[in-house]
């Protein structure tokens, strides 16, 4: 046996390792291909041999031969051999190379389950990292199934490299077997908090990957993830969580104004440039899920439009791209914010980098207007012609068509310049879109009415220089523009100029080069083009000249009776036919031209593309009930042959319709009718009402195109949009004289109006009246068409199968399938670690535990419940800074000081199920309910409480009572009675700027607190040169930049155009911050307008209050009762009369204005909590009374108290 | 989800392939050659994202790639990840093999494509970021290099020094 390992060791001394097959392909470079097979008959003889690490070298090999395209698969089975070597060395090869080459489909995968479940449990922890690395790579639903088990017990693991490995493989394992999902998902949301930095990485990276699918079922986790983005420091972790809470925003408005402020500090304090990136996102989505309600919107879009645009002017290419990427997510909901950097979006389309350039063309999409869209538009051409890849150029020439296009055509003024401008596009040669010009061409001609004219006359020329296209047609797609053309000059021949010289264009032989369908269509629009001349010869009397023409289509039809494609070849015969016969009918003089141009009378109307499917079923029509019952499966036909017949026989009668039915069949006929007429492809014996109000309207009320209009009459062979631009504008600038002569007539006599109020030099878009007044006839849809959106989801998603409820309880059939007999023996290390899951769902086995569970469930639900509500209790502690924020529920026993030591959630559990049981039967109904949503129960919670809100008696607070029975949901009714607040208060104003300011402290720099100064320019000058000094006190100090002096300004870091506003933040470094006070300032800047420049100083007085050193914190009762019993805080107390507020509006005012938190509430009792920049606690009791408000307070500086209860006692005044 | 990794030098040759969805061996060669006519026509100083590889399809997905003297790293991944995020990985991944090889160059990626797989299967697992702390990575690479010398004695010795 020694002797054969010796033997088998010295042969493989002879063989070649990876770095020889390396070398000798490198030395074979001409005949490559050869030496390779070579080698695989080579590694073939390896692999028969029993030595394993001669199987190793071999299999070692084949990866790399894989790599370079090589399938191995039929070494799949050497490969599971290498796989279970003992030695690491082996295993290693083995299962890179599996992880390199097997996929699903591979058969003998299935073997390998016992080693990779020997391998997971294997003492050594890289026998263990190595299995699974390589498993994440080919796991299939089978070995899925049959690991996930094992490969839970692993997240448990002693070493949190094993931990790390087995959490980031569970999401693979989820998407093969999603039956696993949710008895792991406790375990994995506990990895969350995992010690190891690493081991919490891949936690929230799977949840990620989950969450992005089905964000919905992992809102719950808003909070630890909330938690985790305020502590962690890892910026991979960060950018993941920040990414995900961008998925759930959308989801839950609520959790955005919570996001708002942690963003806005990580935007200004990172210095990595990927976290500031994803922040800026992740505020971007946050504002577009908030449709409005945040005092500070504004601010923060303009806050991460400042900081994109310094992206996009950032010398590295990256930033820039990244910059303009997520400008355009703005760009969706705040056009106007990105419009204003218009300028800087033009500069990218001239970028050398093409990756940035599409970006850029992507934003050009909002930036246009109904007064630059030609300019824009221009802009483009030149960059079509100067474009050196078609992929760029065919993605300009669809970005042409898409703005011009977008929202129905509303910002074209002038449709013939559109024309021309897709005619121009014609020229492009090479590009794939030549149906997208088509479809264009064809929908504004037919839409548009009183383009048709202008449209015609372009087309036929087009069809005149068809050779030019024919030429090198089937190589480029733009010869489909020829199919739009002969259509339109076909249907509209009325409005050709020559209309013979046309259609000879359309009879030449080049056009048999072209496409079939395309021929198909010059055929049949050759003959509405004949019809049209032969009636207008016939008007004319002209018998000879009709001749001529039937004589010409006689002569070169035929050359498309013999063309190959069929549907050309039957069309042409037919026609032929027919002109044939009217031919004999001419010979006669007989005139014909009546009924044939009645083959084409009538018109075509567009139809909406999912007019179809829009169609209503018709009411009692059930597409999908059986119209005869459906032979019973279990009977089959062998037993009862005859039963079909027989059974048919009776139920025949019941169809038969009754008398009753023959109301139900006028009104299906009715509908048909209606339907039919709705159908433009249903040929009508009389023309449809519809139609009739289509067409009497049409021709008068389309205003025709205004005389002033100096189109060249003269039609050129393709005309140059760029002349169009020259008179747009003259057409602007006749019209701007009229408007101002009109307004000056308006002044004087002093009449009202409305819109027309720009004295700026710019006019705004609605100023411009578009050249032709256009009726777009809008795309027909059938009567009461369902206004059903399209389910576009995807059946075939396979992260479909991973939107599971993951708060429902488990169920006994849920537990993952566990191999008993090896279980015992494999579990040596990680038996300690068998998951909790599974202990608990262990336990009810026998039938006799049947009702336990029943009840364990219906906690279970209960518990569910709650865990909605939970997240609904932590989205509302904290205020956020606009609408009040709505206190937690709390125990009826209502004492400050709570002795227990549970956690707060506990606590408000207990609340609940006390007060469930004593009172509100609605709300218990509602729990046995138990919607699977509560986002729907919210709902409809909140209509309960407006009813109840109408019923209660206005003694009692109504806030109150629904207090007690559930957490209440903000955005509930009561709050709508306070009007939304800013935290920015006014400093200073005068007619160049105006001052608001809000003062933040921050935890981080104990002593510190940020001023946030928003100027607003309100004068048409710009505001340039800021400077901001403050005149320093002993307590209080500006912090600013280094080698300045005490008296010099600090510069603001903008400028400030017309009508911006932006926002400058300060640092102030307080002593003492047990007294309030407040410090001059001055604010001087320069005001420069066309006339000139003044400088300008503005005074103001920055109020520090003891409420501005104060911050935000949640405290959790347990804390907050021990804090109380610690019994080193001084007490005081203020009183308050006359207040009529309600105690959630009180409670929220303090919250806002005070940065208190509530920690409890009880009826009209409320404890509250915050703490300084210095750490000091400031607890509160605040008790409403009749008319009158008492709050206690107990703080570790009795001054601090003092000063803060009296700001208080000013806000209550106010109440 | 990181869909691909994939390293080739100025010519295209594939110095190292991962793929984290299966494809054929011909459809990998494909992705290969598509990725490296995408990314080998663009200037130096230009951004590193690429959107349009038709191949690991989806308007989803994005090259991010970097260009270290001769050879290309190539990452494709899907909108869940950072794109500067992943730049900074790439950036980890060169330091780590610079760390491990010594002064890396492509005769390394070459001749020891294994240890390059080994190396990244230390940073990403199945798609997905494992470890982004180069200390950490190259702790791991080290103490299993360990136990690989550990296992051979003379004879089996894989003649790797060459």
């Amino acid at each position: 046996m020694a002797l054969k390992m010796v033997k088998g060791s010295i042969d493989r001394m002879f063989d070649k390792n990876l770095q020889d097959l390396v070398r000798g392909i490198r030395n074979h470079k001409e005949d490559e291909a050869k030496y390779i097979s070579q080698c695989i008959d080579e590694i073939k003889q390896e692999l028969k041999q029993d030595n394993i690490a001669v199987k190793a070298n071999a299999v070692c090999k084949l990866t790399y031969l894989q790599m370079l395209g090589y399938d191995i698969s039929w070494a799949a089975f050497n490969i599971i051999e290498v796989m279970s070597a003992s030695k690491f060395t082996f295993k290693r090869i083995g299962y890179l190379a599996a992880s390199q080459s097997f996929h699903e489909g591979t058969d003998v995968i299935m073997l390998t389950t016992n080693q990779i479940r020997k391998d997971l449990s294997s003492p050594s922890q890289y026998d263990t990292g190595v299995a699974l690395t390589g498993l994440s790579c080919f796991v299939t639903p089978d070995l899925a199934r049959d690991l996930a088990n094992d490969i839970m017990t692993l997240m448990s693991h002693t070493k949190p490299y094993i931990r790390k490995k087995a959490v980031l493989i569970m999401y693979k394992v989820f998407l093969k077997y999603p039956e696993s999902l949710r008895p792991a998902f406790p375990r994995l949301k506990e990895k969350l908090e995992d010690p190891d930095p690493g081991v919490q990485s891949a936690a929230v990276n799977v949840i990620c990957e989950l969450a992005r699918r089905n964000p919905k079922n992992y809102l719950s986790l808003a909070p630890l993830f909330f938690k985790l983005m305020t502590s962690s420091t890892n910026n991979w972790v960060l950018i993941k969580i920040i990414k995900l809470f961008g998925a759930l925003t959308p989801l839950e408005p609520r959790l955005g104004k919570k996001l708002i402020e942690p963003l806005t500090n990580l935007i200004h304090s990172t210095s990595a440039m990927s976290l500031l990136y994803e922040c800026v996102n992740t505020v971007i989505a946050v504002l577009i899920s908030l449709s409005s309600g945040m005092p500070n919107h504004s601010a923060s879009i303009q806050l991460c439009v400042q900081k994109l645009r310094i992206l996009i002017e950032d010398s590295d290419q990256n930033l820039k791209y990244l910059g303009l990427l997520a400008m355009s997510k703005i760009l969706k909901t705040h056009p106007k914010s990105v419009q204003s950097h218009k300028d800087l979006i033009l500069q990218c389309l001239d970028d050398k980098d093409e990756s940035i350039r599409l970006r850029a063309l992507d934003l050009l999409y909002g930036m246009v207007s109904k007064k630059n869209l030609m300019e824009i538009v221009k802009k483009l051409m030149t960059h079509v012609d100067k474009a050196e890849g078609t992929t760029y150029r065919d993605e300009l020439l669809t970005k042409i068509i898409d703005i011009c296009s977008q929202s129905n055509y509303q910002y074209i003024t002038n449709f013939e310049w559109y024309i021309s401008i897709l005619v121009e596009l014609t020229r492009l040669e090479g590009t794939r879109h030549g149906h997208l010009i088509a479809a264009q061409m064809l929908d504004v001609a037919i839409r548009v009415k009183a383009i048709r004219k202008f449209a015609v006359s372009q087309m036929s020329a087009l069809l005149d220089s068809a050779h030019l296209l024919a030429s090198s047609t089937q190589r480029n797609g733009i010869c489909e523009v020829l199919y739009a053309a002969a259509w339109i000059c076909g249907e509209f021949s009325e409005h050709l100029q020559e209309p013979h010289h046309t259609l000879e264009a359309m009879l030449r032989p080049r056009v048999t080069t072209l496409p079939g369908h395309i021929q198909a269509v010059y055929v049949q629009n050759v003959v509405k083009l004949y019809a049209s001349i032969l009636q207008q010869k016939e008007q004319a009397g002209e018998a000879e000249g009709a001749q001529a023409v039937t004589q010409l289509m006689v002569d070169r039809l035929p050359q498309f009776v013999q063309s190959a494609d069929l549907e050309v070849q039957e069309r042409a015969s037919c026609i032929l036919q027919l002109v044939k016969h009217i031919q004999k009918l001419q010979a006669k003089d007989v005139p014909v031209a009546e009924e044939v141009s009645a083959l084409f009378a009538g018109e075509l109307n567009p139809v909406a593309p999912k007019a179809q499917k829009k169609v209503p079923v018709p009411e009692g029509l059930d597409l999908d009930a059986w119209i005869n019952e459906p032979l019973s499966d279990s009977e089959s036909e062998d037993e009862r042959p005859r039963a079909v017949f027989h059974e048919e026989e009776q139920r025949r009668p019941k169809h038969r319709p009754s008398e009753a039915d023959e109301e139900e069949l006028a009104r299906r006929r009715e509908a048909r009718k209606q339907e039919q007429a709705n159908n433009p492809f249903y040929i009508k014996s009389s023309p449809s009402p519809q139609k009739r109000y289509q067409d009497t309207p049409g021709v008068e009320h389309i205003p025709v195109v205004q005389i002033d209009l100096s189109v060249p009459l003269k039609v050129p062979g393709l005309p140059m949009s760029d002349q169009y631009v020259k008179l747009e504008e003259e057409r602007r600038h006749r019209q701007k004289l009229e408007k101002d002569k009109r307004r000056k007539k308006r002044k004087e006599k002093e009449k009202k109006g409305k819109r027309r109020h720009s004295s700026l030099p710019t006019e705004s878009d609605e100023d411009i009246a578009p050249a032709q007044q256009v009726d777009i006839v809008t795309e027909e849809m059938p009567e009461n068409a369902l206004p059903s959106d399209e389910d576009d989801k995807d059946p075939n998603d396979p992260y479909r199968a991973l939107d599971i409820d993951l708060d429902k309880p488990l169920a006994d059939s849920e537990k993952l399938p566990i191999q008993k007999h090896r279980n015992t023996e494999t579990s040596k290390s990680p038996e300690k670690d068998v998951p909790m899951v599974e202990k608990k769902s262990k336990k009810p086995k026998k039938k006799e535990k049947k009702h336990k569970q029943k009840e364990r469930d219906k906690e279970k639900k209960k518990e569910k419940e709650k865990k909605a509500e939970d997240l609904d209790f932590w989205l509302s502690t904290t205020p956020p800074p606009a609408p009040a924020p709505t206190p937690a529920p709390v125990p009826s026993t209502g004492e400050l000081s709570v002795n227990t030591v549970t956690t707060p959630k506990d606590e408000c559990e207990d609340a609940k199920t006390e007060v469930q049981g004593e009172e509100d039967d609605a709300e218990g109904q509602d729990q046995d309910k138990k919607s699977p949503k509560p986002k729907k129960k919210k709902h409809r919670k909140e209509k309960e409480e407006r009813t109840k809100g109408k019923k209660k008696s206005k003694k009692q607070p109504p806030g109150s009572e629904e207090a007690a029975g559930e957490p209440v949901q903000n955005g509930a009714p009561e709050e709508e009675q306070l009007p939304p607040e800013s935290s920015y208060s006014l400093l200073a104003e005068n007619s160049y700027v105006k001052m608001t300011c809000d003062i933040r402290g921050s935890l981080q720099e104990d002593s510190q607190v940020t001023v946030a100064i928003v100027l607003e320019n309100r004068s048409s000058s710009i505001l340039k040169g800021m400077e901001l000094s403050v005149l320093d006190s002993l307590n209080a100090r500006m912090a600013r930049p280094q080698g300045s002096s005490v008296h010099d300004g600090v510069p603001v870091p903008f400028q400030l155009p017309p009508g911006v506003s932006n926002e400058a933040q300060y640092v102030f470094t307080i002593q003492s911050i047990v007294m309030a006070q407040k410090l001059k300032g001055t604010l001087s800047f320069i005001a420069k307008n066309d006339e000139g420049a003044t400088h300008e100083k503005l005074d103001f007085r920055l109020h520090f209050s003891c409420s501005s050193y104060l911050i935000t914190t949640p405290c959790y009762s347990d804390a907050f009762a021990k804090l109380l019993e610690s019994g080193d805080l001084s007490m005081s107390s203020i009183k308050v009369d006359g207040i009529r507020m309600s105690f959630q509006n009180l409670l929220a005012k303090i919250c806002f204005h005070h940065h208190f938190s509530v920690v409890e509430r009880v009826d009209s009792c409320a404890s509250m909590y915050s703490r300084s920049i210095q750490g000091h606690h400031v607890c509160l009791l605040v008790k409403k009374g009749e008319n009158s408000v008492s709050v206690d307070g107990k703080c570790s500086d009795s001054t601090l108290l003092s000063n803060l209860l009296e700001e208080m006692k000013a806000t209550l005044a106010k109440c | 989800m990181i869909k691909a990794i994939l390293i080739f030098n100025n010519h295209g040759k594939p110095r190292l392939s991962k793929f984290y969805q299966p494809y054929s061996e011909d459809t990998q060669q494909q992705i290969i050659r598509e990725t490296f006519h995408l990314v080998s026509k663009r200037d130096e100083n230009v951004c590193n994202f690429l959107e349009g590889g038709l191949l690991i399809g989806g308007s989803d997905n994005k090259l991010i790639y970097r260009h270290y003297a001769t050879l290309y790293f190539v990452f494709c991944v899907d909108s869940s990840e950072s794109e500067l995020g992943i730049l900074d990985l790439i950036q980890v991944f060169v330091e780590t093999l610079d760390k491990c090889f010594e002064n890396v160059c492509e005769l390394d990626l070459i001749f020891h494509v294994d240890k390059v797989h080994n190396i990244l299967a230390e940073m990403v697992m199945g798609g997905m970021v494992l470890e982004t702390n180069m200390n950490e990575i190259v702790t791991q690479i080290d103490a299993q290099n360990k136990l690989e010398k550990s296992e051979t004695f003379i004879f089996q010795s894989p003649r790797q020094d060459r």
